[in-house]
């Protein structure tokens, strides 16, 4: 049997709170400064939570045209702009031939729910009655009500016609989408695959049914310092936006081209609780399963891995869980191995998160910094690694783990590598 | 007003359906939501609904403490008891 | 260039190559809840008989939308199936697929408790969430205010939700998805299942579900101008038909477990119904470019993964957009792949309407208890083009016929296709 075909991240494109487009996307991490800010989205008035991490994205300042602009939902926005940056840094060219080999893997957690609720209003009359006024809808309702519409946006900005897929587990659909990505790598459905992922979700229903289940920061008076991962003071997470987009590549195929190689995906692993839909059992037992199903296809040994980007969500269950877990499957190495969470920095960004951070983890391996865990004073005795608190760490990185945890019982972890790096 | 065992009996059936285990019409005071079966996520909408149907903010309720049906109860009497003296 | 062509020569979905015959992907339980027949033996016997299940929509007041009929399901009670504390929290499909998947397992008499803890997985594949509970909740939201949105909303609408549950319930902590790709996902979580398989789970419940008969759903639906607004239920959806309009939705489930073959003989599965053996997907280029849609290239990808060829076919379960220039499309590809009329068509969701995520994975049990049974289920209400566009469409009752390999084709809208090949396994 051949060996498994190796993957390859040849280009990345990022649309972040106060980092759209890889540059600005990576100052803002490594500065540690809190992207969190009052809602200006909509008027959050009688919200619980009524902060978050926005992107200041006007969709005609970044290549979209005015019919782009009308017709693409915002999450939409966010993954064609991410794609073109992608696919620019990639220097790959979708000849006829390579489009039949391309696909696309896009992950989201609630797709157009922003334009959902907005045209829910338009329809309803402000909920005045459950019958709706189709008249009232406009012509792009459909595209909203079906996420795979982000998919059909992206392979026609990028000209694929191989598989496609939306791939949604809640949030972990960031890392799942460039996990199945791999896959239909690996196996030779496809020698390219534009992956990432996308979502904007701060807007009032979304805003309200976190509210409803207390799993947002109400630090409202002071926004900046509202999402603190492992903080003993953090109080629930804080709601993001964004999109990550990769182009990634058969090894074979990057080199033939003779692509940059950004980094390498080396493994993709994925567990479910089976638990509960939004609680964690503390003891981190299917996470832990999940990094070491990855570390083990990978041949990683726990104390090879340089940087842990962690879930990190700020919530009092996840951060102890996602401790635990550490320390089930690294061991000592657990103790020894820097973790961040740039949740501090950016919110959490539901579906689109895992992508991001995996874009963080490559840029990581790229620039030998380690970006910090923003607004962490005071540890929690109950999360007692290395955080890497406040201040980004100059650190060469060969070896990078991410780990995502997701409504739905989902735990998924990837690792990339340095490509020829020696381990 | 007052909140009873039966109140709060029929807003967690509208609420969360009825226990995992054991009857709720039984015997269910002292026994804990855990063990009926009502997850977390039960108990927050329940906490909504009787906010709703009763006009009393317990929206911050000390939900860690709050384990067992009488103590819910218990808790939302109180709280009614506080609004009431406000007033 | 014929870029279908140039595709099928490179290595592919891997089906063949990795697969030894102790690892094939076998069916080993099934279960469909669709509106012509809730559970596997009712919609199977309204299948073969050419029964239809599409109808005035009851599920509310449609008299002021210009669609009025649609494949609901009648008779359904969640809480007869499932534990009152869920349906609260609970969508429609959610309460649809966590019903299909129960009787899928035991179908299969396959309980996971006597597994691994890791051993089993869930796909699931759906279109439009929980369209119907968000709709509930925006409702609250904006004519009572952000506190009265229930903290099920939380989860219970997002297109991740249907997995999620079934794992909580059946206890499976194996790796586990969820695909959105419109009317095609059925297949593509089928696709997802033998990868699963292929890294050494044991088993995997997959399928589809979604339930888009809600004022939201038909709503958005409308908008994409490919709903039919025929009130005649017999004939508003009309695949291959000069009178062809547009489709008609419908609500269900179809969940199937699959295991390899050789564990399932070896635990002494009751039924083995067939075998996935190929698998193809592709997307079709923007409509401006000028080039050709890809559906005939996903069915050549399929059938070279299951290293069959056009004549190895005996039924094909097509798509049937009912759009002219859709259907045109189809038989177009059909004709090129086996030549004009040489192999049987059959349409059984002219029965049920689309089900979206449910859709092709109810295509799938329908090929293969049509494999088991002998039998090409037939296409109602539609089909008087069939012939002029060189198709052999199966219409006016059930169609006798051994059938080894069926090839299961489907579209989505804005370009995705997808193609499945099950076969019988002697």
């Amino acid at each position: 049997m051949l060996p498994p075909r190796r993957v390859v991240i040849t280009g990345i494109g990022v649309v972040a709170p106060r980092g759209i487009g890889v540059k600005n996307f990576w100052e803002t991490l490594t500065s540690g400064r809190s992207a969190t800010r009052n809602i200006t989205a909509f008027d959050a008035t009688g919200f619980r939570s009524r902060i978050a991490a926005e992107c200041d994205f006007l969709p005609t300042e970044h290549g979209l045209t005015q019919e782009q602009a009308a017709r693409m939902s915002r999450s939409s926005q966010f993954a064609h702009v991410a794609a073109r940056e992608a696919l620019a840094q990639s220097g790959l060219e979708v000849t006829e031939r390579v489009a039949a080999r391309t696909g696309v893997a896009l992950g989201s957690a609630v797709g157009s729910v922003r334009e959902l609720d907005r045209l829910y209003r338009e329809i309803s009359g402000d909920g005045a009655s459950w019958e709706l006024a189709p008249e009232k809808a406009g012509p792009y309702l459909a595209d909203y009500n079906t996420p795979s519409s982000l998919v059909r946006e992206i392979a026609w900005l990028t000209g694929a016609q191989g598989p496609a897929a939306m791939i949604s587990a809640g949030c972990t659909s960031g890392l799942d989408a460039v996990g199945y990505a791999c896959e239909i790598l690996r196996e030779g459905s496809a020698d390219v695959m534009i992956t990432g992922a996308t979502d904007a979700p701060i807007t009032p229903i979304t805003v309200a049914c976190f509210d409803a289940i207390k799993a947002t920061s109400p630090h409202n008076d002071d926004p900046e310092h509202a999402s603190r991962p492992f903080d003993r003071d953090r109080d629930g997470f804080v709601l993001g936006e964004g999109g990550a987009v990769f182009v990634l590549e058969t090894a074979e195929h990057a080199h033939a081209r003779g692509a940059h190689v950004i980094a390498e995906v080396a493994a993709f692993a994925a567990r479910c609780n089976a638990h509960h839909m939004t609680a964690l059992r503390p003891d981190g037992r299917e996470m832990a399963a999940a990094i070491d199903s990855a570390l083990t296809t990978a041949r990683i040994a726990p104390e090879a891995i340089d940087y842990i980007n962690a879930h990190g969500s700020g919530t009092k269950q996840n951060d102890r869980h996602e401790t635990a877990a550490y320390k089930r499957s690294l061991g000592d190495a657990a103790r020894r191995t820097p973790v961040s969470s740039i949740k501090s920095v950016i919110g959490h960004s539901l579906g689109a998160i895992g992508s991001i951070e995996l874009a963080a983890c490559a840029l990581a391996i790229e620039h030998g910094v380690i970006p910090p865990t923003a607004n962490l004073h005071t540890p929690d005795p109950d999360c007692d690694l290395d955080y890497v608190p406040l201040v980004a760490r100059e650190q060469r990185v060969d070896v990078a783990l991410s780990v995502g945890s997701g409504f739905g019982g989902f735990q998924s972890a990837a690792v990339l590598v340095k490509e020829g790096a020696h381990r | 007003m007052n909140f009873s065992l039966d109140g709060l009996r029929t807003i967690l059936r509208a609420c969360a359906g009825e226990p995992e285990n054991g009857d709720l019409d039984g015997e269910v005071a002292a026994i804990t939501f855990e063990d009926l079966g009502y997850d977390s996520i039960a108990l927050l909408e329940t906490l909504s609904r009787i906010e709703q149907e009763y006009g009393v903010a317990v929206d911050e309720a000390p939900m860690d403490e709050l384990t067992t049906p009488q103590a819910l109860v218990d808790y939302v009497n109180s709280r009614l008891a506080r609004e009431t003296a406000h007033v | 260039m014929n870029t279908g062509h140039t595709a099928a020569q490179e290595p592919t979905a891997a089906g063949r190559a990795a697969t030894h015959r102790d690892a094939l992907p076998v069916f080993t339980g099934l279960a469909v809840a669709a509106p012509n027949g809730l559970g596997t033996d009712a919609f199977w016997s309204a299948t073969r008989k050419g029964v239809g299940g599409i109808g005035p929509i009851t599920h509310f007041d449609a008299g002021a939308y210009p669609v009025r009929v649609a494949g609901e399901i009648h008779g359904f009670d969640a809480r007869e199936h499932i534990p009152s504390r869920l349906v609260p929290a609970t969508d429609r499909a959610t309460q649809l697929s966590l019903v299909t998947t129960a009787w899928a397992l035991g179908d299969a008499e396959l309980d996971p408790a006597d597994f691994g803890e890791f051993d089993g997985s869930v796909v699931t594949a759906n279109a439009v969430g929980g369209v119907e509970f968000i709709q509930r909740e925006l409702q609250s939201l904006w004519s009572k205010g952000p506190r009265y949105v229930t903290a099920y909303m939380s989860y219970a609408w997002f297109y991740g939700v249907n997995t999620g549950q079934i794992s909580i319930r059946h206890q499976l902590k194996g790796p586990s998805g969820v695909v959105v790709t419109g009317q095609v996902g059925g297949i593509d979580a089928l696709a997802q299942a033998r990868r699963r398989l292929r890294d050494g789970q044991r088993f995997v419940v997959a399928g589809g579900a979604d339930a888009p008969v809600c004022p939201y759903g038909l709503t958005a639906g409308m908008t994409a101008g490919n709903l039919s607004t025929g009130e005649d239920p017999d004939t508003a959806y009309a695949p291959f038909d000069r009178s062809a309009r547009g489709h008609v939705p419908g609500e269900g489930s179809a969940m199937m477990i699959l295991e390899p073959l050789g564990a399932a003989r070896e635990r002494g599965a009751r039924h083995i119904y067939g075998a996935l053996t190929g698998y193809g997907a592709t997307f079709d280029p923007h409509p401006a470019t000028g080039q050709p849609p890809t559906l005939a290239r996903a069915a050549r990808i399929a059938l070279d993964d299951a290293g069959l060829t056009p004549d190895d076919i005996d039924v094909v379960f097509a798509d049937g957009a009912a759009e002219a220039a859709a259907d045109r499309a189809e038989a177009t590809a059909l004709v090129e792949l086996f030549g004009p009329r040489r192999v049987p068509v059959t349409l059984p969701k002219t029965m049920t309407g689309r089900m979206y995520g449910a859709g092709a994975a109810t295509d799938v049990v329908s090929a293969l208890l049509a494999i088991r049974d002998g039998e090409i289920p037939p296409t109602i209400g539609g089909g008087d083009l069939a012939g002029e566009l060189g198709l052999d469409l199966v219409t006016g009752g059930p169609r006798p016929a051994r059938l080894d390999h069926a090839l299961v084709l489907a579209r989505g809208d804005g370009g995705f296709n997808s193609a499945a090949v099950v076969s019988r396994v002697p």
